[in-house]
């Protein structure tokens, strides 16, 4: 049976709340919150990228599977922030684990869901028989333009999933893609920031794709909502998922557990990733976990799991996801967040 | 100067603590070292160092060298790893008054240095404390 075999979540300590940010724009911080539903984010270090951060989280999936990096046959990060233009990210996590040489690796981008592409391609790959295990991480330090609405929400985290066949901590029952060209979000070569289609972006887009995936994942599985222990759909903020999982005839119990964004933020291509990571951390053997992704351009990802007997086993062997996301945050004001961020522009040493 | 060929040389040990340890006697070496220090012996086996450890000694810098000054205040520390070997790096994500000796640290892969807006990116280990 092909599954997860180590999971592994990793959020930056820093954090800025929504009021810090709404001062600075004279922005009405209440509306903002209750409209996005989230009151804070998580915010990289400056010496935090996607390559340390898919770094952390493989770390701690590794730590899970208790299994030698020169089993991992493939790596995929997913990620619409990878530090360089041109040169691989995952080749990173391939040296830190020890995974090198002999390894496939390759980076994913398609916005928001180019972590779940990695555990899809990993999957697949596990199941053909063509590796013994690989690698689907997302994440992501995605940047917002200064007051725009992008910047209350954009956070950085991820998470990594490692598929194998023995000691399936979870297994993966059933996947289905749903996808359309649809020009909802987008960033041109060279640019800071991306941008949006405003009120595009619900309906036409996530509500669209995830309401696809979700419905094709379960006719193909000939499941119902209420089978399901655990729900985790991408979460740009709080708002969307919620709303999507009561149109799907889901309930809040379902989705309670895998919703982090109010206090985390939306992590991009780490979103939907870091859902389920933290529901791992909780579930219990025969408990079956439903997830859809969703990455704008535009297109879901949608994975059906079973928690096996093995899980318990290894939800204490790495730090948690809610211990990274509920210890000992810090609070940055505006500036230290731009200067965190490089949003100041300043002299080029010589 | 920070150069590609600098990157790729120090990878085993930056990127996963990649020491060696001496095949006669066991001591530790991090950096490998051609010879042991304790036996004249020159066969050694990698090893790979704990991720955990405690700090042992530790100080400030406010006044950063070129390239770092952004980062001032940071903290930099000899980390004392779980198997007794000791490691000078920064100590990251910790407040200039929380630094303590016997302050528990756990490594974490982090950036160090990037050469310029265009240049390459040096990443390694830096120590963080337990949240
Ligand atoms: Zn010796």
């Amino acid at each position: 049976m092909v599954g997860i075999v180590g999971y592994g979540a990793y959020i930056p300590r820093y954090r800025i709340k929504v009021e810090e940010i709404a001062k600075v724009w004279g922005a009405d911080a209440p509306s903002y919150k209750k409209g996005l539903m989230l009151r804070e984010k998580s915010v990289p270090g400056p010496d935090q990228d996607v390559i340390t951060i898919a770094v952390e989280a493989a770390r701690n999936a590794m730590k899970r599977a208790g299994i030698s990096g020169e089993k991992v046959g493939a790596i995929y990060v997913g990620s619409e922030s990878h530090p360089y233009a041109v040169k691989p990210s995952g080749t990173a996590v391939a040296e830190v684990i020890g995974a090198v040489n002999d390894c496939h690796c390759a980076d994913l981008s398609f916005a928001c869901k180019a972590g779940s592409e990695g555990m899809f391609l990993a999957y697949g790959l596990v199941k053909s028989g063509e590796v013994e295990y690989a690698f689907g991480i997302g994440a992501d330090t995605s940047q917002g333009a200064p007051g725009d609405a992008l910047e209350y929400s954009a956070a950085a985290g991820g998470a990594a999933f490692l598929m194998g066949t023995k000691n399936v901590v979870a297994t993966l029952d059933c996947q289905y893609s749903y996808m359309s060209d649809t020009p909802d979000f987008w960033r041109r070569e060279y640019m800071h920031y991306p941008r949006h289609a405003g009120r595009f972006t619900g309906d036409m887009a996530y509500f669209k794709h995830v309401r696809g995936g979700v419905e094709g994942l379960l006719k193909k599985a000939g499941a119902k909502p209420k089978d399901f222990k655990y729900i985790v759909f991408h979460q740009p903020n709080g708002k969307f998922p919620v709303r999507m999982a009561k149109d799907l005839g889901f309930t809040d119990d379902q989705v309670k557990t895998g919703l982090l964004v109010p206090t985390l933020g939306n992590t991009y291509s780490g979103a939907s990733p870091l859902g389920l990571s933290a529901i791992l951390d909780e579930a219990k053997p025969g408990d079956a976990i439903l997830m859809c992704s969703f990455g704008s351009g535009a297109g879901s990802d949608g994975f059906i799991f079973t928690a096996t007997k093995a899980l318990p086993k290894v939800q204490g062997k790495a730090k948690k996801t809610r211990d990274y996301l509920d210890t000992n945050p810090f609070y940055l004001d505006y500036g230290t967040y731009v200067k965190f961020r490089r949003k100041i522009r300043k002299n080029v040493e010589d | 100067m920070l150069t590609p060929a600098i990157v790729r040389r120090n990878t085993p040990q930056r990127y996963r603590m990649e020491a060696a340890k001496c095949a006669k006697c066991g001591k530790v070496f991090f950096p490998p070292r051609l010879i042991c220090d304790a036996c004249k012996s020159r066969t050694f086996k990698p090893y790979t160092l704990p991720q955990e450890g405690t700090v042992v000694s530790h100080t400030v810098i406010r006044t950063a060298p070129r390239g770092f000054g952004d980062e001032a205040p940071y903290c930099m520390g000899i980390v004392e790893l779980t198997d007794g070997t000791r490691i000078l790096c920064q100590i990251a994500d910790c407040e200039p008054e929380r630094l303590e000796i016997g302050l528990k640290v756990a490594i974490e892969f982090r950036k160090i240095q990037e050469a310029g807006e265009s240049g390459v990116i040096a990443y390694g280990y830096k120590a963080v404390p337990e949240r």
